[in-house]
């Protein structure tokens, strides 16, 4: 009866570390699998370039996932990448400097971050709902894009601000320093802020939070601002790196940011995630994409699989949701 | 050896209980019989090897207190859960082990749901037909449908117009409606989960009468309650389980009050809850002439320190609505509110928990709970700042606090870092009380604060309540049950219709006097006053 109980214990304890760590465990052995079968997948080289690549779109599934545990989502975070870096390149392009550098840098944040208060007003004192506010900024923000640039990509060929890029701290790529700086940030305020908690409020049940006197609508307003400043972020990040600013950047990227959120275990349904397991989600994406294409698998089949993943995380989800 | 003797054991144990399994089948007094029925979860045994029979065609009440199974064992005889190996169940004489809700319908047996949810935007009688349509050809006979949900009301008494929209109809109304639901499966076994939760005292005695009538059909009834009165009133037999373990059954007839508390609880207690005195203080707030159009006029009261004030009144006379005002969740259009003889202004809760004012709301889980969140996470929420270290929550601090609160709350819980939704109903009260109690509230509102709450837990509340109005704190009671409101408040405001019937002291509160004043402005409406006269007289006919 005892050892049975214990057994009992023993199990919901495993389960329980599945539930929580399933995903990484995943992200290990499909990297562990690619390692073997591909020459020169483990490499530093190899990492660090899949970590390059995982940054762009990693900064914005965090913000994505803010707004996706308040029970929302975030489509536009692809077009204002598009938005931002075309400002970005606007600003720094024929000129030197780290001053310069740090003002475009600025500047795209600034951009993404009014996409936000636009997006975080309409939702939260317009009462739309998110998925159609930030629909409509996703049309709005790539048109802009493309009016500013006059639809054509803007040179951004500065030495200081393609550095950052390019450039190495320690033999660490620039970006995924970035990326490290920026997690390591938002994961204490979802965590360990009364901001963060306040996003979990809401996202667990709103009328409870409003009760417990959180100001529902300046959490909201905050967490779609983050959300644009991480996406205007990204875009200059992207726009470092490939010495241009182009309206057409950030194509479907809210989508990978999404699937990042969720297969790291985000519930669409509000309430449940965190920045850790957003990074392992899109570590997977990323490298699973650069696996496929040292596999040489074919791009359409690449996209279908990327997809039965996404169904098969959410899946997951819903299993363990039924279980507890 | 020692194996040998085991299996002995086990071949004896095996033998007695084909022995009962014969005697049972061919017991044909029983609509249901579960033998040594057993569920284990993950950690916890739900059930241990529990016993029931009911009768064909009687009223058999279940008790217990929260947590004690009732819920677990009704889930597994809807298909909801698969016992574990080792019980039997025979439903009217054949082996019964339902797969899902479905199957227990087709066989005979249908549940009437604690909290009940219809589809607002469809009438009653599509709500009565929902998965079940009667069809013509391939499309819906709404006429066919119409006409039969009208017969079944019309004999089990509910007078109603079945076209109208679920979203117009009255909890109480829509509890009537899911039992004749269920009486339209041509089910021989209705299972009640606590059907009164939601009902005012008045409510309460129409269900009774329906509940008669479906019996008087043959049709036999598992009914949970955790009210006693409700039990003696309605049932033949009752059958108590505590801690997952089948106590035992009883003819109601053959059992006190205090003999069925006992069996619940296993220790003594006193029915009615005896508070002591406490010394009341200088007037804490003071409300005037508070008005929120459409919902409730004029309201004027005042609440001291160390005093307990009642707010009574049938449901929809406007007493939440009250309290969600001078909490500033809905807020009063004009009035005035006064904290410590100042004129204070609530626009939004983040006024009302400045002013050191805690609010229990009535519905846990649509105001209360993040059902998916932890326990500690549930307790703190209101004030983070106490928590916090250089502007990060102390995940320790938030725990030692939870912890305590734990303990002094007595909440039945693993660990604090449970998720709340895997609480019983009671404990998860518990936590909600706790969260406001960290607040260090100076006035405590509590709406409901025992409802769906087992003897055990209302008393551990009640004692809390008194204990607070002890350290100064003034606490605005609202409540359904009479008793609750006549034990606890040394003053008591009636309401009705949105209306200040009057205050009474607590020496002239009786139950009369109060059910007299909320009575005062329950006027049916037009529409159902016809119906109901229009089925009397074709009854007389």
């Amino acid at each position: 009866m005892i050892k049975e109980a214990s057994a009992n214990a023993r199990k919901t304890h495993y389960t329980e570390i599945l539930n929580k760590y399933g995903m990484l465990l995943i992200l290990i052995l499909l990297f562990s699998a690619l390692s073997l079968k591909i020459d020169g997948f483990a490499s530093f080289r190899n990492i660090f370039s899949i970590l390059e690549q995982v940054s762009m779109f990693g900064i914005i599934a965090i913000g994505v996932t803010f707004a996706i545990v308040t029970g929302g989502i975030d489509l536009s975070s692809g077009a204002v990448v598009a938005l931002a870096s075309v400002v970005g390149a606007s600003i720094v392009t024929g000129t030197e400097g780290y001053g310069m550098t740090i003002f475009a840098f600025g500047a795209a944040m600034f951009v993404g971050s009014i996409c936000g208060l636009i997006n975080g007003s309409i939702t939260a004192y317009g009462r739309i709902p998110p998925f159609i506010a930030t629909l409509g900024m996703m049309t709005m923000a790539r048109g802009v894009a493309q009016l500013v640039s006059n639809g054509r990509p803007i040179d951004a060929s500065s030495d200081a601000f393609t550095s950052i890029g390019d450039g190495s701290i320690f033999g660490v790529p620039g970006l995924v320093v970035i990326y490290v700086l920026v997690a390591i940030t938002c994961h204490i305020m979802m965590s360990r802020m009364s901001f963060g908690r306040h996003v979990f409020a809401i996202g667990g049940n709103v009328n409870t939070a409003k009760i417990c006197g959180v100001n529902v609508e300046i959490t909201l307003l905050k967490v779609y601002i983050l959300a644009g400043a991480l996406a205007g972020l990204a875009g200059a990040m992207l726009t470092s790196r490939a010495y241009a600013g182009n309206p057409t950047f950030g194509n479907m990227w809210e989508l990978d940011a999404i699937a990042a959120a969720v297969i790291g275990g985000t519930s669409l349904a509000g309430g449940v995630g965190s920045v850790p397991m957003c990074i392992v989600g899109a570590l997977i994406i990323g490298v699973m994409n650069k696996g496929l294409n040292m596999l040489g698998v074919d791009p359409y089949w690449q996209q279908i699989i990327k997809g039965m993943i996404i169904i098969g995380a959410v899946l997951l989800d819903a299993q363990k949701r039924k279980k507890a | 050896m020692k194996s040998k003797t085991n299996s002995i054991t086990l071949l004896f144990s095996n033998f007695t209980q084909l022995i009962k399994t014969i005697t049972l089948m061919t017991n044909s007094d029983c609509i249901l019989e579960m033998i040594n029925v057993s569920k284990t979860f993950p950690g916890v045994k739900a059930l241990d090897k529990v016993n029931l029979s009911i009768r064909k065609g009687s009223i058999h009440a279940l008790m217990g207190e929260n947590g004690a199974g009732k819920s677990t064992l009704m889930k597994i005889l809807y298909g909801l859960y698969t016992p574990d190996a080792g019980g039997e169940i025979f439903f009217d004489g054949k082996p019964f082990n339902p797969k899902a809700p479905i199957d227990a319908i087709h066989t005979g047996l249908a549940m009437v749901p604690q909290e009940i949810s219809p589809s607002a935007n469809l009438s009653v009688a599509a709500n009565f037909y929902l998965g079940r349509e009667i069809k013509k050809g391939i499309l819906m006979d709404q006429s066919a449908m119409n006409e039969k949900t009208n017969d079944i009301l019309k004999e089990l008494g509910i007078p109603m117009s079945v076209e109208t929209l679920m979203q117009n109809v009255s909890v109480a109304k829509a509890q009537l409606l899911a039992i004749a639901t269920a009486v339209s499966y041509d089910a021989k076994l209705i299972i009640m989960d606590e059907p009164t939760t939601a009902l005012t005292e008045s409510e309460v005695h129409q269900l009774y009468r329906i509940v008669k009538k479906v019996q008087e059909r043959g049709i036999a009834i598992i009914y949970i309650s955790h009210k006693l009165g409700e039990v003696f009133e309605l049932s033949d037999e009752v059958s108590v389980i505590r801690d997952g373990e089948y106590i035992g059954t009883k003819k109601t007839t053959d059992i006190t009050k205090e003999e069925l508390i006992n069996m619940m609880v296993g220790r003594d207690m006193d029915e009615m809850f005896q508070r002591e005195d406490v010394i009341i203080g200088e007037t804490l707030l003071e409300v005037r002439n508070l008005s929120l159009p459409g919902k409730f006029h004029d309201i004027n009261f005042s609440v001291r320190k160390g005093e307990i004030f009642g707010i009574a009144g049938l449901v929809g006379a406007g007493r939440s609505e009250v309290v969600e005002a001078l909490f500033g969740y809905k807020p009063a259009e004009s009035g005035e509110i006064h904290l410590h003889g100042k004129k204070i202004e609530i626009h939004k809760p983040c006024d009302a928990i400045k002013h050191r004012i805690g609010f229990v709301t009535e519905d846990r889980k649509l105001t209360g709970l993040m059902l998916n969140m932890s326990v500690t996470d549930n307790m703190i929420m209101p004030e983070l700042l106490p928590y916090e270290k250089h502007h990060l929550i102390s995940e320790e601090l938030a725990r030692d606090v939870a912890n305590s609160m734990k303990d002094q709350l007595r909440i039945k819980t693993p660990t604090v870092e449970t998720i709340i939704g895997n609480l019983s109903g009671g404990n998860q009260q518990k936590v909600l009380i706790a969260r406001w109690l960290l607040l260090e509230p100076e006035i405590l509102i509590l709406d409901e604060p025992t409802k769906g709450i087992d003897i055990g837990a209302k008393a551990e509340i009640y004692k809390l309540i008194v204990e607070l109005a002890r350290l100064g704190k003034a606490i605005i009671i609202v409540s359904s049950e009479m008793l609750e409101l006549l034990s606890l408040s040394d003053r008591i405001m009636v309401m009705a219709e949105g209306r200040e019937v009057g205050i009474v002291d607590r020496d002239n509160a009786t139950q009369e006097v109060i059910l007299e004043m909320a009575a005062g402005g329950d006027v049916p409406s037009q529409e159902e006053q016809e119906l109901e006269s229009e089925y009397q007289t074709q009854g007389v006919a």
